[in-house]
């Protein structure tokens, strides 16, 4: 019997390869995402790791705390005198320092910061001495070994065109200088993506990342026996509280710990579109498979005649499917080789360009890959392995059976009301009810929203006729005859195109809510965006969101046209027992910023002074802190400073620049060791001119990463990053969507085949062959803009739910009529593109061999 | 002309001797003024080792009665015996059992399973109820049927005579207590109707294989032991085997009638 399934299975090849197709690519969504992020994993590996490479132990300085909401925080360096008394110990064979920046910009031959798109932008520096420290190889030239001297990594000079002997501008903490490029350096097995590093000689690395006199970082060898731990406890005496020593590989192993959580959160992000698309594949299969048992009644029937039971009628197509999960598990497992290279030029376009080793193929990403994705094919097949053990025996001896319902069919509206019933309620709930926790909240969002789409895709069938009439109405107006037919083919087994829609609405589904949701954050920010910024200008960093070195907007007060300048810092502390960001601001904030304050008024900025600090209304309130209540600050020095509320300010609902807390610049300064700005905001006589933005970038010419911008250039880069991220889950979604694409074509092919002899007598009565496609064409047209339908009306009513729920952030609920409109359009073309292969065999029939009997 | 009824009486207690025995057996389609009554009250045994052929014109339940004797259609009323075992309360699983054992089919269409060779579909319903086959048995019916060279042919690559041929043996390779033909020769030349008649009465002859075979065709049923005429849901002559001028004689006479 098993040989049976498996032949039939492989006479059907391209019924077979069509349902596997669905498979296909959820499966190799999941091995491509595990591909790419065991890449990157793998490339961050093999820094760490070469970064301390034959170091037996590591001494670094110790943060008060490890980081602020995810942003790593740079610990405080140690001083020169360390190192040499580190070099007495008795043990040390070798043991060499180094200081390390992640902001030393390399500048262009266009005078421009060359972009690393928010990767690092590395700075170190080697000693002869440490050479063998050093996890960079020259390519060419030498190492540095004097002021003037740069050693620039091989991509960013192949990149743009820097040879040894070249001059080449680099800026960290004041304005830019020139060196002249001694060597080309690489990272040998490992591409640092985006990143780009620079090599200087240790004098004058410390005067460039202004750490004069002080390190990073002391690499120790140990002598030839002695053991680390030996080392460690000889070490260990020397150092203050803010010094920590480990051993090297622990050292890389806390280094790659951090990068680690941030791959984490982009695969699970992955997995979850994967797991879209291969929900979107379950229904595919399942529809596919329903169809093909309906069409092969006679052979269910006949096997029962000649002895088959029912069970092994089910275990027929149950195996059946198990192979086709198998097959399609293992193309989508080795496309997803692919496919990592696709997301991985995705995210380069999104501006997140990761480092990456050579191509990490894991066994779990083989088993996991296969697992899921036949598991997930077998369940599909199921209940159309159920259908298959109701085919009558008579139905071998009968034309034109219909299967019996099931016993449970007399229930089926009663179910699927119940089904969609509790979607919703489940959906309400997890969205709208107060007082749960986010784990929970979100099961009973997922659990709900996956019965939302059961039960739509349950009900469908009854509204196909209605719809139908709707949508039907202009191809019957265009297409004439073959535009009839086709609406009444579609409205011919409502179950079929039903389910067959149901797969596109999933996808339309996300992608309206993706674009409800989109349209309400942005508006939200927009407004913020609007209320605050009142400056003529803003200065920021190239890429608008890393923070630009202070001495930017220190250099600009008192410049000809220039009336005011007031610059927001950004830094990290600790407080009220949390680990986050802080904000610095000068007296004229107001010049700048537009504040809304509830207690103080626009002094307050003034009178922070060396004690005081402002927060925002809803702070204050959920910490129950009153106007001169004292809170303690610690910054990642470890250094504290206590101080006391001095004004409370509204902040717009959809957020602003400002940290919790935010003290005065002054004070800043004192424990943040080079201070950095967000932006810094300037108002010119005359306002937003030609003129005036030609005088202010002249002004900050040397600072090579400045970008002036006008106060609209401003509001709409800040906003860019929304705009991408929609973009970026938009090209996400679209592989469910390519997978429902698979399902009507599965469903058109095969329902051609089963009207092989009505397109023969249509054909034989005078339709012609461009009519057959007209109306091939325009039943898928019809079946997509029903799954567009189901699909925009489900996401409309996740949207409205869930900005309803988030009213109090500001993001109000608005039909998104543009998208919506492009939205249908693409339907459209889905259902176009879908039709090409089922329109072009149901042409090409021979009339004569269609109306054979048998 | 001879009794037109197959007595009724006693069949329930000789049942288990008969190989296939039917009651007083109607078959309602439908319901309420749009109902039709295909069989209105039909008794027989069927002889074992012997072919009978069930007659009659469209319409008249031939095709219904059969379906009812194979256990594929269950009747409004009345009993059926197969092999001894009564199918009123049969459960699928038990009717199941009941076919591999007992029953073999030849159908009109052939339905032969398109993926699989010639001897493949030949043994398949060994293949399903998980049995070897009998190599002699095996290369016996092949031989006999004339397939010897075409074993390893699809259904796709056999003509239709060829086809009907892989159906009959496949009926016969379980060596059931009863082949049930429907309309064995209704897709096929006249030609090659004759030679799978040929087979059919060969394989009665030479084995003892009970068989049923409705057809409308006089020159099909002309090769019974046993004809049962059927017009309008009850048997209307039981007719000892006879060639096809009387066959076609009879059907004049109940068409007149």
């Amino acid at each position: 019997m098993l040989g049976v399934a498996l032949k039939g299975l492989a006479r059907r090849k391209v019924r077979a390869s069509l349902t596997a197709i669905s498979i296909v690519l959820g499966v190799s969504m999941i091995s491509g995402t595990y591909i790419l992020t065991d890449t990157i994993n793998a490339g961050f590996h093999t820094i760490f790791t070469g970064s301390y490479q034959n170091a037996d132990v590591v001494i670094t300085g110790k943060a008060a705390f490890d980081s602020a909401n995810g942003t790593s925080v740079e610990p405080p360096t140690m001083p020169q005198s360390l190192l040499t008394e580190v070099q007495k110990l008795p043990d040390v064979a070798l043991a060499a320092g180094s200081v390390t920046t992640s902001s030393l910009k390399l500048i262009g031959k266009d005078g421009k910061v060359i972009s690393t798109g928010g990767a690092p932008a590395l700075g170190f520096s080697v000693t002869p001495r440490g050479q063998q420290f050093n996890p960079t190889k020259l390519t060419t030239g030498s190492w540095p070994s004097g002021p003037g001297q740069i050693v620039i990594d091989k991509a960013t000079a192949s990149g743009k065109g820097f040879h040894v002997g070249d001059r080449i501008g680099a800026q960290a903490f004041g304005p830019a200088r020139e060196f002249a490029i001694t060597g080309i350096a690489e990272l040998p097995n490992v591409s640092v993506g985006g990143a780009t590093f620079a090599i200087f000689d240790q004098p004058t690395a410390q005067q460039l990342f202004h750490k004069v006199g002080a390190l990073d970082a002391i690499r120790v060898q140990s002598k030839a026996g002695i053991d680390t731990s030996a080392l460690l406890s000889q070490i260990k005496p020397l150092l203050s509280d803010t010094q920590v020593v480990r051993s090297g590989t622990e050292q890389a192993k806390k280094d790659e710990q951090q990068a680690g959580g941030f791959i984490q959160i982009i695969r699970y992000a992955l997995l979850a579109f994967a797991g879209i698309a291969l929900f979107v594949g379950a229904f595919v299969i399942a529809n596919t498979l329903s169809i093909t048992i309906a069409q092969r009644m006679r052979e269910f029937a006949t096997l029962r005649t000649l002895g088959a039971s029912r069970r092994q009628v089910m275990w027929s197509v149950v195996i059946e499917a198990f192979v086709i999960g198998v097959l399609g598990s293992l193309v989508g497992l080795f496309l997803g080789l692919v496919l990592a290279k696709v997301l991985n030029a995705l995210f380069v376009a999104f501006g997140i360009d990761l480092p990456h080793g050579s191509t990490v193929f894991a066994t779990r990403t083989i088993v996991v890959s296969l697992l899921v994705g036949t598991v997930v094919t077998v369940l599909a097949s199921v209940r159309p392995a159920r259908r298959a053990t109701r085919v009558p025996p008579i139905a071998a001896v009968r034309e034109g059976s219909v299967l019996p319902p099931s016993r449970f069919a007399k229930y089926s509206t009663v179910t699927a009301l119940v089904v969609l019933a509790l979607g919703i309620v489940a959906v309400c709930i997890g969205t709208l009810a107060g007082g749960m926790a986010t784990g929970p909240r979100l099961l009973l969002i997922g659990v709900g929203v996956l019965l939302l789409f059961f039960g739509v895709s349950m009900n469908a069938p009854k509204i196909v006729r209605p719809l139908a009439s709707v949508i039907g109405k202009p191809a019957q107006a265009i297409g004439g005859a073959p535009g009839l037919l086709a609406r009444d083919n579609a409205t011919r087994n409502p179950a079929r195109t039903a389910s067959t829609a149901s797969a596109l609405m999933i996808g339309l589904a996300l992608v309206t809510f993706v674009a409800i949701f989109g349209a309400g954050l942005r508006g939200s920010f927009e407004g913020a965006v609007n209320k605050l910024f009142i400056a003529d200008y803003a200065i920021t960093a190239t890429n608008t969101f890393t923070p630009i070195e202070a001495q930017a907007g220190q250099s600009l007060p008192g410049k000809p046209g220039v009336s005011d300048v007031t610059a927001i810092r950004a830094g990290s502390a600790r407080y009220l027992g949390e680990n986050s960001d802080i904000t610095g601001v000068q007296p004229n904030l107001n010049d700048g910023v537009a504040m809304d304050w509830t207690q103080g008024d626009n002094g307050v900025p003034g009178r922070l002074g060396d004690d005081g600090f402002f927060a925002s209304k809803k702070y204050v309130e959920d910490h129950q802190l009153r106007l001169g209540s004292p809170i303690a600050l610690e910054f990642p020095s470890g250094k504290k400073v206590s101080v006391r509320l001095k004004g409370v300010w509204k902040e717009p609902q959809g957020g602003s620049p400002f940290a919790n807390v935010s003290i005065s610049t002054e004070l800043l300064d004192k424990y943040v060791p080079r201070p950095q700005d967000l932006m810094v905001l300037i108002n010119m006589p005359g306002g937003v001119s030609d003129a005036n933005t030609a005088t202010l970038k002249r002004d900050v010419k040397n600072f090579a990463d400045a970008k002036v911008q006008t106060r609209d250039e401003f509001k709409s880069n800040f906003e860019a990053p929304i705009n991408k991220l929609l973009n970026l889950l938009y090209a996400l979604l679209a592989l469910s969507v390519i997978v429902s694409l698979v399902g009507i074509i599965n469903t058109l092919v095969l329902t051609v085949f089963e009207r092989t002899r009505e397109l023969g007598m249509l054909r034989a009565v005078g339709m012609t062959r461009r009519q057959v496609r007209m109306m091939i064409r325009y039943e898928s047209i019809a079946t997509a803009l029903m799954g567009a339908a189901l699909g925009m009306a489900v996401g409309l009513f996740l949207g409205a739910l869930v900005t309803h729920a988030l009213k109090s952030s500001g993001i109000a609920f608005a039909i998104p009529w543009t998208q919506l409109f492009f939205f249908v359009l693409a339907s459209i073309v889905v259902g176009i593109l879908a039709a090409v292969i089922p329109a072009r065999r149901a042409a090409g029939l021979n009339v004569l061999q269609a109306l054979q009997y048998e | 002309m001879e009794a037109a009824v197959v007595p009724a009486v006693d069949v329930a207690e000789r049942a288990p001797a008969a190989v296939v025995a039917a009651q007083d057996i109607t078959r309602r389609y439908g319901e309420g003024d749009t109902a039709v009554d295909a069989l209105r009250g039909v008794s027989l045994e069927v002889q074992r080792e012997k072919l009978t052929a069930v007659m009659g014109p469209s319409g008249s339940g031939k095709s219904t009665l059969m379906h009812i004797l194979a256990a594929l259609d269950r009747p409004t009323s009345g009993s059926v015996w197969v092999a001894g075992t009564k199918l009123g309360q049969l459960s699928d699983n038990e009717i199941t059992k009941l076919r591999r054992e007992h029953i073999g089919f030849v159908f009109q269409f052939f339905n032969l399973l398109p993926m699989l060779t010639a001897e493949e579909n030949v043994v398949l319903p060994l293949t399903i109820a998980g049995e070897k086959p009998e190599r002699e048995w095996r290369e016996q019916l092949l031989k006999t049927m004339g397939l010897d060279q075409r074993r390893t042919h699809r259904p796709a690559e056999l003509s239709g005579g060829q086809q009907q041929r892989v159906a009959i043996a496949r009926a016969l390779v379980s060596k059931p207590t009863v082949v049930f033909a429907d309309e064995p020769t209704g897709n096929l030349d006249s030609k090659t109707g004759g030679e799978i008649l040929e087979l059919l009465r060969n394989s009665v002859d030479s084995y003892g294989q009970t068989t049923v075979m409705v057809t409308h065709d006089p020159y099909a049923a002309a090769i019974a032991d046993r004809i049962l005429f059927l017009g309008d849901g009850v048997i209307v002559r039981d007719m000892p085997g006879a060639d096809a001028k009387d066959v076609i004689a009879a059907m004049d006479e109940l068409s007149q009638a």
